[in-house]
């Protein structure tokens, strides 16, 4: 849901404007950390590396760094991590207070390498990096890390002095009153800031790099823009009223990973920092581009946070899936959602009662369109209790689930942070008895306004009370709940109605740190702890599904995430794609939007153009405002109706493909949904692409979002490769740029010539249903005549594949015109009753015979071939899909 | 080689195709044809599982094709196709439980007891029907007799008016043959036209009292409470934002509540600040220019403002406003005092009541129903309101707009529309769906989107004559 205090503001001043309201967030300047810290000039940095105290540790050299200006101590830590990564770590030496450290975001301890000292001299020290002739360089005066392989410098730390560390003080002992040490006001907001100044800041530079990336969430395009002259990017969670685009204006959920990339090399910076962040990008390419001038492109950023430490990954690649897997290594990979959680999800603010929630189900029916989750929002619960049920509208909850249940469907009901403050609440009172609210800064309970009304924040970064939290869950302490629900955590930046930004005070206290130092980890411990509670009602055999709205670092172990309220607006149709793409270069690959637009009508054509779109991205789910009229997709027509069930259907044929994407993203990384740059990193021309996208490899993706689009020009990348337009099945030269007349049922999708794509054409009304339907391969053969893919098969819904390898997971290759099957996992051991219904093989030449050979037999295989397409079609060769067979074409 | 194929159970024709109309096309051993006539193929690749025929027709019992149906008998209740991908999908659809030959679901035939069911309900249907349309019958014939005496009234009227206008005609004559101005007749003119106008203004100030008694006299019990004066904000004396309960009693002189009589001392309280509840234009100004000669002012004895019968003001203000006044006063005076009287008449007869005037023992009644927060009000052909149902006040969801039934049947729903606005949203409205029964009651409301609501509603007009009973499904239509 959605609105935030803002359309509550809003709503009682009667004012209508659609537009964020800018004054209600901070720029740079309003933000007094940040307003210093860029007031600092680069190439005065005071900081200087005391060479004499360096200690080399096995992997751990640390180096006292000093500050001449006050002779404040820093010790910076070096670790050379396995899998080509480093990270340094900078903190005061002896702080008057620890100062924070962002837990739970790592997955463990990461593994380090041995370092070694190569050379050391009065000016620096030369550590060498292990493999590959990677070398670290430590400047002494002024300090700087510059980070070499081999004549070539990767990425500098310092060099432009702009690093700056605010040390802890006391108030007595400061030099000068500054303005926003101690105290600072936003609006009617004081901020009283008892640690004074805390800030921290860093500068990165990146030789050779012109494109950046990452750094969500922003509503901008996938190539980050320099921000001189302007705002930096802001990391901070916030919920943002009818957010605008193309600016880079914190939004609900903060990643602080950027990666690089060139031709040569890609590499990645992790700033592991919960705080307020900010960051800026300039590069020298602008100018230089203009006047032709051959001095080496260079792209320079700085990192800004309000508190806490400096502690930085520095992923060195060098390709692009290195850096997938070196982030995946430290942070985790996407979870593995249940299957179903891949398909269609019927969503609006509100489903009014049990009644109606039972004829949008009968409409879908009716219709003949797949479904698999149908959303509850806020008003289900009672009086926005969460974990309740409104009594007239809601009266039998379980005979409700029972209902989808019987058609192989679920529901989610959302359940928000925000816990109202009422005396008859049962989960009120046992926060308020266990005293697992957020305090404020006099240590009495924070509250807060929200949909409630005055709502208390329980505190989320108390492991007990996550553990609370999760047994909450359990059947029979959510009452009215059933296996087939799920969840959906929403408003938790932590959203405030009446808070400075919509949002918590930063002197709130969790436990001993404020929230300044926590704030933008708070979401993520909320859908832990919820997608953690789902486990656990299972007895830990089922997989959770949780969507989330804020979101941080890690976010990915915890379920799917969605871009926030959006509007019914084909800029904002053209916005999810590189929203989605960005969240996918950091590790959340399942991402969507809201299908039509949160906020305001789409026209018929906008909806039509949405769903085509929202049917290739990772989450898909349709979603509407309280205020817009009902868009069920059959109320536009019996022609759009068909349009939208078609698109549907085509989304629920791909599900194996979809299915297969998701488990490799969570055994290595890998996004879902990427750039063209990510497959084809030597393509140039892929660079700065978002309106186009991959699924995988194997599926270019160029929705058309235009409004009255006639045509669409789709680059299809990789010069020698071919491109099979999925409903034509005709060929198309990979490096150029393809016109595509369009019309409204047009969506441009092609598979990539060399891969194999399993799908289930048998569509059915949900996921459940299709569970044992056959298989029928789509083989796209490259000029070569080679094609491979993968299948993936497990139950579905379960942890099995993980606990007892309860999965098939087979690898399909076409050479040699044969098309085999091999066991990817030999020691796997799952049952399957779908079988291969069909082979079709794209850019096929006509066979004179075509022979399954199986268990030592070999039997003949009807087949027919269109020779204008150049398709041959295997007729039911009707083998298991977790058999050993191969196929030969001769 | 795990082959988990649909095992076929010996039927006498492939299963899925119904016995009666397309069974001929699918003959054992001789090759099968899709009934699009695309391909032939042999008879062994009908139902087996495998999509031959673009247009589905060769797997009519199994889940291969996308576009395919299947046909379940369903014996003892009725025959239907579904789409094949709902066979063996694990969910029971057909009552006879065909579709469910090889999933492992367990259904259960329950198509005799959905028969029993189903026969009942269709039994009790046409009784209603029956019933209803009796009553329909009896509405038309009511509408009939009331619109005949209407026109008769309205005939009468029309004649008074003509006999008004001939002598105002008359009277001209008389003005346009004295063509000598003289100082002392024009001042008694203009002091006549003033007691004119102040004539005038009172009678439409008791006209509009009337009006607001019965807009304020919401539950219609013949009394104005101090609730339901509190109700309108803008009568607020000290303009504070909100009305006390004291300040409406400060209004009403202390009394709880007033009836017509009483209502007039209240009203010279009132009147000033009083806003409709019925959005309308402001009233035009009085015409303030006195005409030039008239010798004698017309007296309009036959003034009936307010007949007592009339409940239709409303409409009747909305009328007037849109049109303009004469410039002529003499006509004017004649135009609004005829006109009060006959196009009350004429405004009821001017609805489309349908087309045997069904619907016109809806015009002046509410019908309420009470949820568990509101009480929703339908006054057919009028508005629909909405009252929270422990105070607050009422919302409007929409005055009578138009019917707007399918294309076959325009009288089967009604539009109220430009209700109360929403923020951010459209102005409220309201879409009532009739259906056939033997009483009239709102039976349920909705707000499928914010601010569009949906009642439904039963009442005997929509009553079609009752079929042959005969067409109750018959248990025997297929075995």
């Amino acid at each position: 849901t959605g609105s935030s205090c803002e359309s509550w503001d809003v709503k009682l001043l009667q004012v209508s404007t659609f537009a964020v309201d800018r004054g209600n967030f901070k720029t740079c300047d309003q933000s007094a950390f940040c307003k210093r810290q860029r007031a600092l000039k680069p190439g005065q940095s005071p900081y200087r590396a005391l060479l004499e105290t360096l200690e080399l540790s096995d992997s751990r050299l640390t180096l006292q760094l000093i500050n001449d200006n006050n002779k404040v101590h820093l010790l910076l830590e070096l670790y050379r991590l396995q899998g080509n990564m480093t990270r340094v770590k900078i903190n005061e030496l002896k702080p008057l207070r620890p100062r924070f450290e962002v837990p739970d975001v790592l997955i463990a301890e990461p593994p380090t390498e041995p370092l070694s000292v190569l050379s050391k001299d009065d000016n620096g020290v030369v550590l060498s990096l292990g493999a590959k002739n990677q070398r670290l360089i430590v400047s002494a005066r002024p300090f700087r890390l510059d980070i070499m392989q081999g004549p070539e410098v990767l990425l500098s730390l310092n060099s432009r002095g702009l690093l700056a560390f605010e040390h802890l003080r006391l108030h007595k002992d400061t030099d000068k009153e500054e303005d926003g040490l101690w105290e600072e006001t936003f609006k009617s907001h004081t901020d009283t800031k008892p640690n004074g100044p805390t800030s921290i800041s860093l500068d990165f530079s990146l030789p050779g790099v012109e494109h950046v990336y990452g750094i969500p969430e922003h509503a901008d395009d996938l190539k980050l823009k320099t921000t001189d002259g302007g705002d930096p990017y802001r990391l901070y969670n916030l919920d943002v009223f009818q957010y605008e685009l193309y600016n880079p204006m914190a939004l609900y959920g903060s990643i602080p990973v950027m990666l690089a990339h060139n031709t040569q090399r890609t590499m990645g910076i992790f700033w592991l920092n919960a705080a307020e962040t900010w960051v800026d990008i300039s590069s020298n390419t602008m100018l230089d581009f203009v006047q032709g001038s051959s001095e080496k492109p260079q792209t320079d950023v700085r990192w800004i946070s309000e508190s806490g430490i400096i502690d930085v990954f520095i992923m060195l690649g060098p390709k692009p899936s290195d850096v997938f897997s070196q982030y995946a290594s430290l942070t985790g990979t996407q979870s593995f959602p249940p299957l179903a959680s891949l398909g269609y999800h019927q969503c609006r603010w509100n489903y009014n009662d049990q009644e109606d929630v039972k004829s949008v189900d009968q409409g879908f029916d009716q219709h003949d369109i797949p479904y698999d989750f149908i959303w509850l929002d806020i008003e289900h619960a009672d009086g926005k209790r969460y974990f309740t049920w409104d009594p007239h509208k809601f009266p039998q909850p379980k005979e409700m689930l029972q209902g989808l249940m019987d058609k192989r469907r679920k529901m989610v009901a959302i359940v928000d942070p925000h816990i109202r403050v009422d005396s008859g609440y049962k989960i009120h009172n046992e926060i308020t008895s266990k005293d697992f609210y957020v305090k404020n800064k006099d240590g009495r309970n924070y509250e807060g306004w929200c949909w409630p009304g005055n709502s208390g924040y329980p505190d989320f970064t108390k492991p007990e009370m996550r553990a609370w939290w999760s047994s909450m869950f359990a059947y029979d302490q959510y009452e009215g709940s059933m296996e087939n629900l799920f969840t959906w955590n929403d408003m938790n930046e932590p959203s405030v109605f009446n808070g400075p930004e919509v949002t918590m005070h930063k002197d709130a206290l969790h436990g001993k740190w404020e929230h300044r130092d926590i704030h933008n980890i708070y979401g993520l411990y909320v859908q832990m702890a919820t997608a953690e509670g789902q486990t656990q009602r299972s007895g830990g055999v089922e997989r959770p599904f949780v969507l989330t709205r804020a979101f941080f670092a890690g976010s990915q172990r915890y379920g799917a995430v969605w871009t926030g309220d959006n509007a019914a607006e084909w800029d904002h149709l053209k916005i999810s794609i590189p929203m989605c793409l960005s969240l996918g270069l950091v590790g959340v690959s399942f991402c969507g939007a809201d299908v039509g637009g949160f906020f305001k009508n789409p026209s018929t054509e906008l909806l039509v153009r949405w769903y085509q779109t929202g049917a290739y991205q990772p989450f898909f789910r349709a979603h509407a405002h309280l205020d817009t009229t009902r868009r069920e997709p059959w109320l536009f027509g019996p022609e759009n109706t068909a349009l939208i069930r078609e698109v549907i259907r085509q989304r629920y044929a791909l599900l194996p493909y979809w299915y297969q994407l998701l488990y490799q993203a969570h055994k290595t990384g890998m996004p879902v949904m990427r750039p063209l740059w990510v497959d084809y990193p030597k393509d140039t021309a892929t660079f700065t692409i978002d309106d186009e996208f991959l699924i995988g490899s194997d599926l270019l993706v160029h929705p058309v979002t235009e409004e009255g689009s006639r045509g669409v020009t789709a680059y299809l990348p990789g010069a020698g490769e071919v491109w099979y337009d999925v409903h034509t099945f005709q060929k198309h030269n990979g490096a150029q740029n393809l016109y595509i007349p369009v019309t409204l049922s047009s969506i441009p999708v092609f598979q990539r010539g060399g891969s194999i794509i399993p799908r289930k054409d048998r569509v059915r009304r949900s996921s459940a249903c299709m569970e044992n339907d056959p298989y029928t391969l789509y083989v796209a053969l490259s000029p070569k005549k080679f094609a491979e893919g993968e299948l993936y098969i497990d139950d579905g819904h379960s942890l099995n594949y993980d606990t007892k390898k309860e999965f098939i997971h087979r690898s399909l290759t076409f050479a040699n015109n044969a098309l085999t099957s091999s066991n990817l996992c030999p020691d796997c051991n799952f049952l399957t009753s779908s079988w291969i219904e069909k082979v079709l093989i794209l850019g096929a030449s006509k066979p004179s015979k075509v022979l399954l050979k199986m268990d030592g037999k070999e039997t003949p295989v009807d087949f027919e071939f269109d020779t204008s397409m150049s398709v041959l079609t295997l007729r039911k060769p009707g083998m298991n899909a977790g058999a050993d067979w191969t196929l030969l074409l001769q | 080689l795990l082959l988990i194929l649909g095992t076929p159970v010996e039927i006498q024709r492939p299963r899925g195709v119904p016995l009666t109309s397309k069974k001929p096309f699918y003959e054992e051993n001789k090759p099968f044809t899709c009934l699009d006539g695309s391909r032939t193929i042999p008879f062994d690749r009908v139902n087996d599982d495998y999509c031959d025929c673009k247009d589905g027709s060769d797997e009519p019992g199994t889940a291969a094709c996308p576009n395919g149906s299947f046909h379940c008998t369903n014996a003892g209740y009725r025959p239907m196709f579904i789409p094949s991908s709902r066979i063996n999908d694990g969910i029971c659809d057909c009552c006879d439980t065909t579709d469910e030959y090889n999933s492992g679901a367990k259904c259960e035939n329950t198509c005799k007891e959905l028969g029993l069911k189903e026969r009942d309900v269709l039994q009790k249907m046409a009784e209603i029907t029956k019933e209803g349309f009796l009553l329909k019958q009896q509405l038309i014939e009511e509408a009939k007799k009331g619109r005949e005496e209407k026109q008769g009234k309205v005939t009468d009227m029309q004649e008074n008016k003509k006999q008004l206008e001939e002598k105002v005609e008359a009277l001209r004559t008389v003005k346009e043959t004295a063509e000598q101005p003289e100082k002392e007749a024009k001042e008694r003119h203009l002091k006549a036209w003033e007691e004119q106008k102040a004539a005038i203004r009172l009678e439409k100030d008791k006209a509009k009292m009337a009006e607001a008694f019965l807009e304020l006299d919401d539950n219609a019990d013949g009394f104005v409470s101090v609730s339901e004066l509190q109700s309108h904000a803008e009568l607020d004396p000290d303009a504070d934002g909100t009305l006390t309960e004291t300040e409406v009693q400060g209004l009403m002189g202390g009394a709880a509540q007033v009836d017509t009589s009483t209502f007039e001392s209240v009203w010279t309280n009132i009147k000033d600040k009083y806003h409709s509840e019925v959005s309308r234009e402001e009233e035009p100004a009085p015409v303030e220019t006195p005409p030039e000669e008239v010798k004698e002012p017309v007296v309009d004895n036959d003034s009936e403002p307010f007949p007592e019968d009339d409940i239709s003001e409303e409409e009747d203000e909305d009328e007037d406003d849109e049109d303009d006044y004469h410039e002529d006063d003499d006509k004017v005076r004649v135009y609004i005092t005829q006109k009060t009287g006959a196009s009350i008449n004429f405004s009821d007869l001017s609805f489309d009541f349908g087309p045997d005037a069904e619907f016109t023992y809806l015009y002046s009644q509410c019908y309420e129903l009470t949820t568990s927060e509101y009480i929703y009000r339908l006054c057919p052909f009028n508005r629909v309101s909405q009252k929270p149902k422990y105070g607050g006040s009422e919302t409007n969801l929409g005055t009578w707009g138009s019917w707007s039934g399918p294309e076959n049947n325009k009288y089967l729903v009604m539009k109220y529309e430009h209700g109360t606005g929403c923020w951010q949203g459209p102005n409220r409205s309201t879409t009532v769906k009739l259906t056939c029964g033997k009483e009239t009651v709102v039976t349920s409301t909705s707000e499928p989107s914010r601010c569009e609501y949906l009642m439904e509603f039963t009442t005997p007009a929509v009553c079609q004559e009752p079929a042959n009973m005969d067409l109750l499904p018959h248990g025997h239509e297929e075995l």
